[in-house]
């Protein structure tokens, strides 16, 4: 019988030959991973549930990055970043990667796949909606809250509908005016924020197999935005690549069968795309960047595990090398790796941090930073009657802080081109 | 589990995302101590703009004052209820305001789960459009037994979609509950 990627795995991971959509089944969960923000409810929920001799099920599969609000004054959050240290001390968790340390990393996600804990063809879950992020290497990787996360910590289970399969194929090679991001804004314009609600979301197609591993995170990192469980990239020799210079684990590669069934198939020739934006205040607000450019703005941002990989600074580096920007332009790398790596990338012999500062560019420490809003000492935070583009993933009201900012989401190309001249701008009038 | 809800409701529109129910600068609080959680009763639903709160006229309060508890305690949602981020701080704040349970066409996969495994409210779905027939202050009478939303103030009621396969958690209590009884864990 047929099968999936997605179902394939999830049949691995509930011990059963095949599973069907739709089935309830209990998951073999093969890594846990959780922050500052949602960590310290889930161990208190942990705590309440399994006593004062609690017992983590397996700790070197639990991986803990504070990354949400790290550089701020605020005494809570603070707090939280405490609870998380002292939980991975009491208990000798070797998988906390503590601010202030060699060992802090930034946003989770992106830390997950630098770390070498993304595996083909195993099981992830994390109290992160952009968990699904992974799925960029094969595996089947998802959000969850503190509930279900505690419960996992203390059993390794957990209950998951089988979701059907929704497939994008993308024909041909991108030009280079585009990145993932214009394609992963055009499945959201066509399918909607909630278009894959409890699916998976599965990327397919030479321009797809094209990409770096930078950029197929950028694609499953925004399957959450349609809705979807689970967004996943078969692993190929790109990933394979990428994951054996980061551990010696074990990983499996699983592809769909060719008579696989499929909710829906969508098909999109990338070389006759366009650069595009998310308008406020949805994802889904689709339209051409030629459309609404010359709309004036008031700050861009390159940041956040969609749009703060080191991918996403060369593409911009490109368009911003030797030129000024217009606007207060924020760069947040999202991993310390990157940021490092942004200072021995070079174009024309000059780092991608150098070409940054000298246009004007503010670059900030690694965090999930302003994509969030945050508290309100949170670098890049919006404030109220601003008029923004972003490389980040939501523009919900209030998503990167005031309710009263409008936020367009964009390509790093187009944000940088945006940047050089205040207004929104076409990456091709600077390539 | 209560077999019937009653309250008044609080509408709103489509994609109510979880920044709306409760902004991110809030999530910093104790979810465990009972003076700090309140204040995620306090800001439920502070995120909702002005003029989409409270439909269908808007520019309503969920919160009045200070306060931490909500005069509403049903919701009546439209499409992709609590899209977004997995914070479960969101159930968690419109419990800590009183709300027993939400109303939607539909919701997104992380808020329903949290709603159920967290047994903080009923995320009941609905196939009739419903935010546009009940108004914000409407006395409801909710049946969780025969699955009926009853509107005291205007008379009519709506037929609702079971609980499904998640009532099993839902009448233990929560995720943990229901693991216990069927002997998952101990």
């Amino acid at each position: 019988m047929s099968m999936t990627i997605t179902e394939k795995i999830l049949s691995k991971s509930s011990g059963r030959k095949r599973v069907e959509p739709g089935e309830n089944i209990w998951l073999n969960v093969d890594v846990l991973m959780t922050h500052d923000v949602c960590g310290p409810p889930t161990i208190e929920i942990w705590k309440r549930e399994f006593g004062k001799d609690a017992k983590i099920w397996d700790k070197d599969k639990l991986v803990i990055f504070p990354d949400h609000y790290i550089f701020t004054k605020n005494p809570q959050a603070n707090r939280n970043v405490e609870i998380l240290r002292q939980f991975a001390d009491e208990y000798s968790i070797d998988n906390y990667y503590d601010v202030g340390t060699e060992r802090y990393k930034g946003v989770c996600h992106i830390a997950l796949a630098e770390e070498g804990y993304n595996i083909p063809g195993t099981v992830l879950f994390g109290t992160d909606s952009h968990t699904c992020t992974s799925g960029a290497f094969g595996m089947f990787s998802t959000g969850v809250g503190n509930t279900d996360a505690a419960f996992i910590l203390g059993t390794g289970k957990i209950w998951e509908k089988v979701p059907e399969t929704i497939k994008f194929t993308f024909d041909r090679k991108l030009p280079p005016y585009l990145t993932a991001k214009d394609l992963i804004l055009q499945v959201l314009g066509k399918i909607t924020t909630d278009g894959a609600t409890y699916r998976a979301l599965e990327f397919d197609g030479d321009a797809v197999f094209s990409l770096s591993i930078d950029e197929r995170m950028t694609l499953t990192n925004m399957a959450i935005e349609a809705g979807a469980m689970n967004g996943i990239i078969a692993a190929d020799a790109v990933t394979e690549s990428y994951v054996k210079e980061r551990t010696n684990k074990s990983y499996e590669i699983f592809n769909s069968d060719p008579d696989a069934k499929f909710k829906n198939q969508y098909r999109f020739d990338v070389s006759k795309m366009e650069p595009h934006v998310a308008k406020p205040h949805s994802p889904d607000n689709l339209d051409t960047v030629r459309n609404v450019q010359g709309t004036k703005l008031t700050k861009c941002y390159i940041g956040s595990c969609t749009g703060g990989k080191l991918s996403d600074f060369i593409s911009a580096a490109k368009i911003i090398f030797g030129n000024k920007v217009k606007v207060p332009t924020f760069i947040v790398p999202a991993s310390t790796s990157i940021a490092k790596q942004m200072e021995i990338e070079t174009i024309s012999g000059v780092s991608l941090k150098q070409i940054f500062e000298n246009a004007g560019c503010v670059v900030a420490q690694s965090s999930c930073a302003a994509c969030l809003g945050g508290p309100m000492d949170t670098i890049g935070r919006a404030t109220d009657g601003e008029s923004i583009i972003s490389t980040t993933n939501r523009n919900f009201p209030g998503r990167m802080g005031s309710k009263k900012a409008g936020v367009y989401l964009a390509s790093p190309l187009t944000v940088a081109a945006s940047a050089l001249t205040g207004v929104i701008t076409d990456p091709r009038d600077f390539l | 589990m209560e077999k019937i809800v009653k309250g008044k409701a609080f509408v709103l529109g489509d994609n109510i995302d979880t920044d709306q129910i409760i902004p991110a600068e809030h999530l910093v609080y104790s979810l465990s101590d009972p003076e700090e959680s309140k204040k995620y009763g306090h800001y439920a639903l502070s995120g909702v703009p002005l003029s989409q709160a409270g439909l269908p006229g808007g520019g309503l309060t969920f919160i009045d004052g200070e306060g931490h508890t909500s005069g509403y305690n049903i919701i009546i949602g439209g499409a992709n209820f609590g899209c977004g981020s997995s914070r479960e701080h969101a159930p968690f704040a419109l419990q800590v305001a009183g709300v027993k349970a939400v109303i939607a066409e539909s919701y997104a996969r992380i808020f329903y789960r949290n709603s159920v495994d967290g047994g903080f409210l009923l995320p009941y779905e609905t196939s009739a459009k419903l935010n546009d027939q009940i108004k914000t202050g409407d006395e409801l009478e909710l049946d969780v037994i025969a699955n009926v939303l009853k509107n005291i103030t205007t008379g009519n009621t709506y037929n609702l979609r079971s609980l499904g396969d998640i009532l099993p958690i839902i009448e233990a209590g929560d995720i943990f509950k229901y693991a216990r009884q069927s002997g998952m864990i101990v």
